[in-house]
């Protein structure tokens, strides 16, 4: 078990390494310059900026100062954002995108799970078709719309009232959590639904539940033991990957909702070609995907005991 | 489950459904919970805050939405509309603009400009927000910073006009040499590099607010990056930033001018670029103005019968050149063939179809004051008839000087943005319909179409231009030899004359009379093609009153806004 840990966390430091250095590649082949701006600035202050962002060095020199900061913790300065260390940037922002994607991971989780298996039990009849068109639905629209839309219902929910029940965007209350975490999470719900309406089905006719029904045990012990549990296990492998895409996937929530997540700096930096940054944020979510992963794997473990870490 | 008698089976489904039902009550309960939780462990670590409706008349708050973040808040180096509007409300300069748009005094209680250079004197009640006066002294060392090579501001070159600004930003003298001192705390004395006419609109720029320097070295390089690494000198002070979500302003009870300051606060508890989003927050009663409407938005706003209001930002957009020598669009002929079938209005009232834009007529923008009215008033626009004969005819000659034997092919470069891209398929489609022409789209991001500007990459570009101070020159000079922002390299030795004494003239009617001149010459030599003066149209609460547009300068501005009763 400890080996196993281990080994995996090496592995996981070498996909880290990889996928910095990937980083580090494309984002200096990328056509564009990060310090051009519309006011067009002398030779001495170009070279006093690239001076600053160390811009200045051959690019292999640049790499390993790099690696070596990334080795102490140091993800650098922003360019666009001259005075804030991407350190804080990720220290302020990721808590934000975290309690967004823990919330909507839960929601789809556990929804995944009840509707799916209630699905499993009306199989063909009227429960199923109107869940699995509704699950179709969530698969297929994007999250943006989905968004819109939330956001919509949101005012003429508090325009039929006539007070703000639920706060149409911001941050900062618990009530503004709750509208983006669902919004957020139904896709990953629609998407568990379906796996968890498969798996059960699979599970229904299998021969250990028709072992249990013939030892005459209580319809109650079979749904819950042997059904819902061993159902379960697919729908835990893809939670880990889930996880991270949930929580990096939030740009379009946090826009439409006014959410100071990690996101919404993830994907401008791009768009601004902020170095730092885009090295930054990726490499720290590359790093949470990869633990994440792990996790999964090690929980998996306890779940079932069929499943050996070595 | 065919081998199961369907009793069985039917027993089994209603417990597991009632199983799951209860299971579904205790996860919304459980979800519930874990919001709390999550609440409860965010407010440890962040401060939270109560926001109000758009219009608090009770605590005189106004509730606004931010586009974006500022990216950091020290005057010497922003160069953003969100922070130099911010800062127009924290800050004061020399000069400022009051409610109708004019310059008034600031810190400077009265001044002197000449032909050599220009006195300020400061108002001894003007203080920083820790109680301190502000001197002059505290101006010399915003502007020396602000001109330093090692800052490396990138408005920098609005101090060029100070004696040695461009040469000590160039590295070539000490930030001493600037020609500004501090007589005494109460006197600033300015030296200019050569007469200059304007210079009372430069210094209610930001680049030329105060700094005091004790302060500035106490943050050790963090100046301006949060709400305590800031000290405040005008209306409002900030009293909260938290990074990408929410901004307050609150009236400066030590501000000389507090009598004139109406709002008590002014909250910005939300951030995001979605027009919808912003609309919806509107309708809704959060927010009191909502600003960079699009044609999207306008039906809601019309349904709703909310008051559109519109404003020109001062911008002037138009298809830039290049005239490096191996270029077709060097062509003057070529040129002029486009000039010629190019009908601005169109573009504005069937491309970008949303109100506020003008179609564009010249460099020069409308706005623009003259001698005694509007510059474009006393000088008008050369017309050009559109006429799709002689336009061909031009295409001709200019095929036949550059040795081709069909229409050329044209690289016409855009960035990523949709209105650019839809404007650039506008154009594909008018040149290759009216001339045959065949215009290649290049669709860049942002910080790659400038990069391929500034490096001559292109022959056509859709480019636009904001004005840095409200003279006629900030438009003028950019088509000037020298200008780093010329980036077609239009050069004509006539323009630069006429550039030099625009600058250097103190004499109003020599000025105007002279940008006149570079408005012909820019029409005679196509040296561009105007294609629309941008407007934005935007909502505000009926209640807020005294909200100040302004294409110069801070902008929006609420310093001087006030919550009406009815």
């Amino acid at each position: 078990m400890y080996s196993y840990t281990l080994k995996r966390l090496f592995q996981g430091l070498i996909t880290i390494w990889f996928i910095a250095t990937a980083t580090f590649v494309a984002m200096h082949s990328v056509p564009g310059d990060p310090l051009i701006n519309e006011r067009g600035v002398n030779e001495e202050i170009r070279r006093n900026l690239e001076e600053r962002y160390g811009l200045d060095r051959p690019v292999l020199e640049q790499y390993l100062i790099y690696m070596s900061n990334m080795a102490k913790g140091d993800f650098g300065i922003s360019f666009t954002q001259q005075n804030r260390s991407v350190n804080d940037i990720i220290r302020e922002h990721f808590p934000v995108s975290a309690t967004l994607g823990i919330l909507a991971i839960v929601f789809a989780g556990i929804g995944g799970v009840l509707w799916g298996a209630l699905t499993a039990l009306y199989r063909n009849r009227l429960p199923d078709v109107i869940i699995m068109f509704l699950v179709i639905l969530g698969i297929s629209v994007p999250s943006f719309v989905i968004a819109a839309i939330g956001q919509l219902a949101l005012v003429s929910l508090n325009g039929l009232v006539g007070f703000s029940v639920l706060p149409v965007a911001g941050w900062g209350t618990v009530l503004h959590m709750l509208v983006p975490s669902l919004v957020l999470g139904l896709g990953t719900m629609a998407f568990l639904t379906r796996l968890m309406r498969s798996s059960m089905l699979e599970i229904i006719s299998a021969d250990f539940v028709r072992t249990a029904y013939s030892k005459g045990l209580p319809p109650t012990r079979i749904f819950m033991k042997h059904q819902l549990r061993n159902a379960i296990l697919p729908v835990i492998t893809v939670l880990g990957p889930a996880i991270a895409a949930i929580t990096t996937g939030g740009f379009v929530v946090e826009l439409v909702f006014a959410i100071p997540g990690l996101g919404r700096f993830f994907v401008q930096a791009v768009q601004q070609l902020d170095y730092t940054v885009i090295m930054g944020t990726t490499v720290f979510y590359g790093a949470f995907l990869v633990f994440m992963v792990i996790a999964v794997d090690l929980i998996y473990g306890f779940v079932d005991p069929r499943v050996r870490l070595e | 489950m065919n081998n199961l008698k369907s009793g069985t089976s039917d027993a089994l489904t209603r417990t597991a459904s009632t199983q799951l039902i209860w299971l579904g009550l205790a996860a919304t309960i459980g979800f519930a919970m874990l919001m709390g939780l999550l609440y409860w462990v965010s407010s440890l670590t962040g401060s939270h805050t109560t926001t109000l409706n758009a219009i608090d008349a009770e605590s005189g708050t106004v509730t606004l939405l931010l586009r974006t973040e500022p990216p950091q808040l020290d005057s010497t180096r922003a160069t953003d509309s969100v922070s130099i509007s911010v800062l127009g409300h924290v800050m004061e300069g020399l000069l400022r603009f009051d409610e109708n748009n004019q310059l008034a005094p600031g810190v400077a209680e009265r001044w002197e400009i000449r032909e050599d250079g220009a006195t300020f004197w400061l108002r001894p009640d003007a203080r920083w927000s820790d109680g301190v006066p502000v001197t002059a002294h505290d101006f010399v060392f915003a502007w020396r910073t602000a001109i330093s090579p090692a800052t490396a501001s990138e408005y920098a070159f609005i101090l060029y006009p100070v004696k040695n600004g461009e040469s000590i930003n160039s590295g070539n003298l000490p930030v001493e040499a600037l020609g500004v001192r501090a007589v005494n705390n109460q006197t600033l004395e300015v030296e200019f590099e050569q007469p200059l006419a304007y210079f009372e609109e430069l210094v209610a720029f930001s680049t030329y607010h105060p700094i005091r320097e004790d302060f500035y070295h106490s943050r050790e390089g963090r100046y301006g990056a949060d709400v305590d690494d800031l000290l405040y000198n005008g209306p409002f002070e900030m009293t909260l930033w938290v990074h990408g979500a929410h901004v307050r302003l609150e009236k400066n009870p030590d501000y000389w001018g507090r009598e004139r300051i109406r709002l008590n606060v002014i909250d910005m508890p939300y951030f995001t670029t979605d027009a919808t989003s912003a609309l919806n927050l509107f309708k809704d009663g959060k927010v009191a103005v909502v600003d960079y409407l699009g044609a999207e938005q306008l039906n809601e706003v019309l349904q709703q019968r909310w008051q559109l209001k519109r404003f020109g930002d001062g911008s002037v957009w138009f298809l830039a050149f290049n005239f490096s020598p191996d270029r077709i669009t060097s062509n003057w002929h070529l040129r002029k063939a486009l000039q010629l079938v190019t009908d601005p209005s169109e573009l504005v009232n069937r491309v970008i179809k949303l109100p506020g834009n003008l179609p564009g007529e010249s460099l020069f923008p409308v706005w623009l004051q003259g001698v005694n009215t509007f510059f474009r008033q006393e000088h008008p626009v050369p017309k050009i008839e559109l006429n799709l004969e002689a336009a061909r005819e031009h295409l001709e000659i200019a095929m036949e000087e550059l040795g081709l034997d069909n229409p050329p092919s044209i690289a016409l470069l855009v960035d990523d943005s949709p209105g650019a891209a839809k404007q650039a398929e506008y154009f594909q489609n008018l040149y290759g319909s009216q001339l045959g022409l065949d215009i290649r789209i290049d669709r860049q991001i942002f910080k790659q179409r400038l990069a391929k500007m500034q490096n001559q990459d292109f022959d056509l570009a859709v480019y636009g231009w904001g004005p840095d101070f409200a003279d006629p020159l900030t438009f003028g000079e950019l088509f000037a030899s020298w200008n780093p922002n010329n980036n077609g390299r239009f050069n004509n030795t006539e323009y630069d004359e006429s550039v030099r004494l625009a600058q250097s003239s103190l004499n109003p009617q020599t000025r105007m009379e002279a940008f006149a001149r570079q408005q012909e010459i820019l029409i005679e030599e196509v040296a561009l093609i105007p294609n629309y003066e941008r407007g934005r149209v935007y909502i505000t609460d009926r209640r807020l009153q005294g909200v100040v547009r302004r294409a110069v300068g801070p902008d929006p501005d609420y310093t001087n806004a006030f919550i009406s009763s009815d």
